[in-house]
């Protein structure tokens, strides 16, 4: 296999405060992997550098080709979708309107027609409510929107973070089994930053986790779930 | 989406949001810029005396609206219509009922504290932009109403109302120009103290805490409404105070001193200041005071032009205002003790 | 009974001038978020371009497109070269700018065109229109225009692509930007179309107001009232609600003793802040609900 997204020796700063310590990481093309770790220890920063949403140093490397100094949104026309923590639904749109706008970088007009059906199959709730303004959705609905918006770029890589925030457990594991046969069938590389470890690790092949700005650990999911002392002190379960 | 977290995750701004407790300059520095006005006059003429004297007012002015804005969150373009209301509460009672004109002061105060209060009430329904236009329809409204022909006996009309500039007192050997800047000085001292103490105390944190989320505040106890009002009403005093001086200071009051176009100099001096830093009220009225000026002795055709290059240049190289300055300056002294 | 028709016609015809003010400023809105004090200078400066091209002997509708031309092109060099370094700046502090922006176009066109009132002329020319003395051909086809503007503007936010990228941009700017939106170039898109409806509502007014720098002080005034009183996100809204302004002014000037010219501003803002009151996102705006 080789490796899609190569992130190496990443610091991160808020102003002056520095999020991230020489974070590396690489994820191989087709896996799906989880970024486990506490509050605060680089997660959703870690992501953001990636679409150069946050002051970062370091080499992040796309297909070989390096982001650093690309726009957000040029990243995210490469093929980056970016499920941001807070879904980012537009909730004066519709909810048709939300998934017109994660195709909005694409040129192909037939095909995005052809999609919005397709995510309406994965996610028959959002069909029922097309018309519908995105912000009267629960917060599960919304979180399948912004999934269903991410997909409709086409993305070879998507980045989820925290998508199980706020979710009934019921609602996490449907989302969860959808990422998981997004993964399979559609071939899209995920990254998804998760604080609810069990579930993450049964969902994913391969896992890194992060304390205070660093990978203390990584390797295969299952692995990594078995292993009582990481469990322990690293994961709190 | 949540509010919370996606403010957890945005980036921080340029410059760091000031510390509560910094809305104040150090004691030292502010001893050392006292000592400097008070011995200032002595060293020049009375005109200057004068403008620097004007600078103090319009920065208790500026420093009213950044109460409001800074500390409440709420914005308002009306300032012009309670300056109006304070200087002719002064001009009315010195003219018409011979009253000292220290005794005035008070008055024009609790004038525009009532009428800023009585406003404020209706005003709680609007926020932003809504608030702005009705603010703003305040201050248009207030020249075209002191000129209406029933007040005429009282405001003059049109024409407005002459004062006579009162002499220093005790027969003290100092101009009335001179005289009325420390009177003014005196004035300025004691509200800006009263307006740190007052954001610093319970009440300010509870006003702060309304301009940082309306609603958590209300969830905390906090009578969002009562304060709220009060905000408009204290702002709208110090106001009404400032005109009082004004009229005292100019001898003149006219409707057309105080349209709309003060509102929006206030409000550019409090940008310029920094909004919510109130030191900076007195930075940004020495702005709105003498760059016009300046921007006049330019060109006298394109001053309008020239003033506006001169305020896009503050604002580029400053966004954040007068308070960035003092921040980058506060950084630097620190590197240097290091 | 006639006298109040009469008032309500000739509120219309004053009507649409603010309506035509209204539907730039909302464009605006939607764009930026904010309300650009300097819109007013803006469309002024435009309709003394137009003057301008018709004096060199440019041909009106040749003046016309190419005053819009123009003004499009001038609105993204604004936004880029003032308010593009100002993006990370506070609302206020692009507020202040705004001022600034007034301040230098209002001074510039006096310079180079002079304070005095200059004639220009209406393509639909001045008889009565139908009749009525009180609408002339001009009016109806400015009522007309402002109409054929909001259709247009309609059809643009909610059928194209750029349309909806563009609100996308001005609800969610982070979220625009994590689907591929160069947000930042919306803006300046948003300031031209802006500035090109501007154009086209000085020039729509200039012939009832004349030609002069501070011809657009009380208009714009009147038009944030409306876009306000219909609700800053409808440009529906904000074209009905340069209609009511006319009326409702017309009608205080006409019923309300002592109000005069120089009070019926005041009188059509406060009437507005009552509505607001009780509407507090306007007639026609969509409320904002807030979470914690």
């Amino acid at each position: 296999m080789t490796s899609m997204l190569n992130v190496r020796d990443l610091h991160a700063y808020y102003g002056q405060v520095q999020a991230l310590y020489g974070l590396s990481f690489s994820l191989n093309e087709g896996s799906l992997t989880t970024l486990l770790g506490a509050n605060g220890a680089g997660k959703t920063t870690t992501l953001r550098a990636i679409c150069n949403m946050v002051r970062s140093t370091g080499a992040i490397e796309f297909d070989g080709a390096p982001l650093s100094g690309k726009s957000t949104e040029s990243i995210v026309r490469l093929g980056i979708a970016h499920v941001p923590q807070g879904r980012g639904t537009f909730t004066t749109m519709t909810v048709e309107e939300n998934l017109q706008l994660g195709a909005i970088s694409r040129k192909d007009t037939a095909a995005i027609a052809s999609d919005i059906e397709r995510m309406y199959e994965h996610f028959p709730v959002l069909k029922e409510r097309h018309t519908q303004q995105a912000g009267t959705l629960s917060g599960g609905e919304q979180q399948m929107l912004a999934v269903a918006r991410a997909l409709m770029l086409r993305p070879r890589l998507m980045l989820l973070d925290e998508p199980s925030f706020g979710l009934a457990p019921l609602v996490v594991r449907d989302l969860f089994k959808i990422l998981g046969k997004i993964n399979r069938e559609d071939k899209v590389t995920i990254l998804v930053v998760e604080q609810n470890a069990q579930l993450a690790l049964e969902l994913a092949d391969q896992a890194y986790v992060i304390e205070t700005g660093r990978i203390v650990m990584s390797g295969n999911a299952s692995d990594i779930a078995t292993n009582e002392d990481v469990r322990k002190s690293y994961l709190g379960y | 989406m949540s509010a919370a977290a996606e403010d957890a995750v945005t980036e921080a701004p340029a410059v760091e949001a000031v510390p509560k407790r910094a809305l104040s300059l150090g004691t030292g520095v502010s001893l050392a810029i006292l000592a400097a006005a008070l011995v200032a006059p002595i060293f020049v003429k009375n005109f200057v005396a004068f403008q620097m004297t004007m600078v103090m007012i319009y920065g208790l002015a500026v420093l009213a609206l950044n109460i409001l804005t800074g500390g409440s969150g709420q914005f308002s373009l009306g300032q012009s219509a309670f300056y109006a209301l304070g200087a002719y509460t002064t001009a009315v009672l010195m003219e018409n009922v011979n009253m000292n004109y220290a005794l005035t002061l008070p008055i024009a105060g609790l004038v525009s504290f009532g009428a800023g209060f009585l406003f404020g009430r209706p005003a709680l329904r609007l926020s932003g932009i809504y608030l702005a236009l009705a603010t703003f329809a305040l201050a248009v409204a207030m020249p075209q109403f002191l000129k209406l022909h029933f007040l005429e006996h009282w405001t003059g009309g049109v024409q407005g109302l002459v004062i006579i500039k009162p002499d220093a007192p005790f027969g003290l050997p100092i101009s009335q120009d001179k005289w009325l800047y420390y009177f003014t000085l005196a004035i300025t001292v004691a509200i800006y103290v009263g307006s740190i103490n007052l954001l610093r105390s319970r009440s300010g944190r509870a006003l702060m805490s309304i301009r940082d989320n309306e609603i958590a505040a209300s969830a905390m106890g906090v009578d969002v409404a009562l304060y709220k009002t009060l905000a408009f009403g204290v702002s709208a005093g110090i106001t009404g105070i400032a005109g009082g001086l004004s009229a005292i200071v100019v001898a003149f009051v006219a409707p057309d001193s105080y349209t709309i176009n003060l509102a929006i100099a206030l409000f550019l001096g409090m940008v310029v200041g920094g909004v919510g830093w109130l030191p900076g009220s007195f930075v940004g009225a020495a702005f709105i005071i003498f760059v016009p000026n300046i921007a006049e002795s330019v060109s006298k055709g394109l001053s309008g032009a020239v003033f506006g290059v001169l305020l896009f240049i503050v604002i580029f190289l400053v966004p954040h205002g007068a308070r960035q300055v003092a921040i980058v300056a506060q950084q630097l002294i620190g590197k240097l003790r290091k | 009974m006639e006298l109040f028709i009469n008032q309500v016609l000739a509120g219309i015809s004053t009507g649409a001038i603010y309506a035509c003010m209204a539907l730039a400023v909302v464009m605006i809105y939607q764009a930026i978020d904010h309300l650009n004090f300097a819109q007013g200078e803006m469309a002024m400066f435009s309709t003394f371009i137009a003057w301008q091209l018709m004096q060199w002997g440019v041909p009106y509708w040749w003046t016309f497109l190419l005053t819009l031309a123009i003004s499009f092109a001038g609105g993204i060099l604004i936004e880029r070269l003032l308010f593009k370094p100002l993006a990370k700046a506070p609302v206020l502090t692009n507020v202040a700018g705004f001022i600034a922006l007034f301040a230098i176009i209002n001074s510039v066109a006096g310079l180079t065109w002079d304070f005095t009132i200059k004639e220009f002329p209406s393509p639909f020319g001045s008889s009565a229109f139908l009749g009525s003395r009180l609408i002339s051909t001009h009016q109806a086809g400015m009522i007309g225009v402002t109409l054929l503007m909001l259709v247009g503007l309609y059809l643009f936010f909610q059928f194209t692509r750029i349309g909806l990228a563009m609100r996308a941009a001005a609800a969610l700017p982070e979220s625009a930007r994590l689907v591929g939106i160069n947000t930042s170039w919306m803006i300046a898109l948003g300031w031209g179309m802006a500035a090109a409806i501007g154009a086209v509502a000085g020039i729509l007014i200039a012939p009832v107001v004349f030609l002069e720098p501070n011809m657009m002080g009380g208009v714009l005034v009147y038009g944030f009232a409306a876009a306000v009183l219909g609700g800053l996100t409808s440009p529906l809204g904000a074209v009905i609600g340069g209609f009511l302004m006319g009326v409702v002014e017309n009608l205080a000037g006409t019923y309300i003793p002592e109000v005069g010219n120089e009070l019926k501003l005041p009188i059509a803002l406060a009437l507005i802040i009552v509505v607001l009151v009780f509407k507090p996102a306007g007639l026609f705006g969509r409320a904002i609900i807030k979470r914690v």
